[in-house]
């Protein structure tokens, strides 16, 4: 493959029904490029709840993946109302998410404690009023794909 | 376990994926109306059985390599949910009974449950 490979999508605000399909796309995408699947489900996880929090809490955003030789970098960017405690929203069980998202089934606390699970690097920078960029690593540490 | 055995173990409806019934092959499964316990707990391949309806239980197995949903309490997913199963080749069944029921039967039958990893404190 190219030693760089750049995807991104616009995810919308409050539609839940195309939520994922930003995600879906990037694992269609890694699956393309030979990543082996408990990488590219590692990724679906981080890509899916990222995507979901867009949805859910942040007016919508972008959703960005960025492949080379060495890591996969997926990136979520809104100007949504920012987190005010990281700290607290880090901790397993802790949502502000409203009802109409816990009947669906999310919402339960559970979406950045997993992205961080999945990650061998997280970084959150969020600001109040102004919006959160979330950038998730995973490093490719035995050769992340068939070079055939 | 094949999917055929399960559909007749629990009875269930075949809402979509007859003609896969005899390729895919179910070895654990795990049950919630939490999609991100799934997310975090659920094995690749798992069978999910689930109360929910919504597209997104569709989705959330797509991500996680799920290869078939059970809906539980005789519950009928949302049209827009079998559309996207029926695109992706998803098989999706409908138990009349409860969750508890369902899975009971299911067990018995060994089929595995998704073992959780210890929580930390």
């Amino acid at each position: 493959m190219d030693s760089h490979y750049e995807v991104e999508f616009t995810v919308r605000g409050d539609d839940f029904l195309a939520a994922g399909e930003a995600s879906n796309q990037i694992k269609e995408t890694l699956i393309m490029l030979g990543v082996p699947s408990p990488i590219s489900r590692r990724a679906s996880i981080i890509t899916y709840e990222a995507e979901m929090n867009l949805v859910i809490h942040s007016g919508g955003g972008s959703l960005r993946a960025v492949i080379t030789p060495e890591k996969l970098t997926i990136q979520a960017t809104d100007r949504g109302p920012g987190i005010p405690d990281l700290h607290l929203a880090m901790r397993e069980g802790f949502s502000t998410a409203p009802d109409r998202v816990r009947e669906m089934g999310f919402g339960a606390g559970m979406g950045l404690p997993n992205i961080k699970r999945n990650s061998d690097s997280l970084e959150i920078e969020s600001e109040v009023g102004k919006g959160t960029t979330l950038t998730a690593t995973i490093f490719f540490h035995e050769g992340p794909v068939d070079r055939r | 376990m094949k999917l055929k055995e399960i559909v007749s173990c629990i009875g269930a409806e075949i809402l979509y994926g007859e003609d896969l019934l005899d390729t895919v092959e179910i070895e654990n499964a795990y049950a919630s109306d939490l999609m991100s316990d799934v997310l975090a707990f659920a094995w690749p391949g798992t069978l999910l059985l689930t109360g929910l309806t919504n597209v997104q239980i569709v989705r959330t197995a797509q991500m996680m390599d799920i290869p078939a949903v059970v809906f539980v309490r005789g519950k009928r997913p949302q049209e827009e949910a079998v559309s996207l199963a029926k695109n992706v080749g998803m098989p999706l069944l409908v138990s009349s009974m409860s969750m508890y029921e369902t899975c009971g039967l299911l067990y018995k039958a060994g089929l595995s449950p998704c073992i959780i990893p210890s929580r930390e404190a």
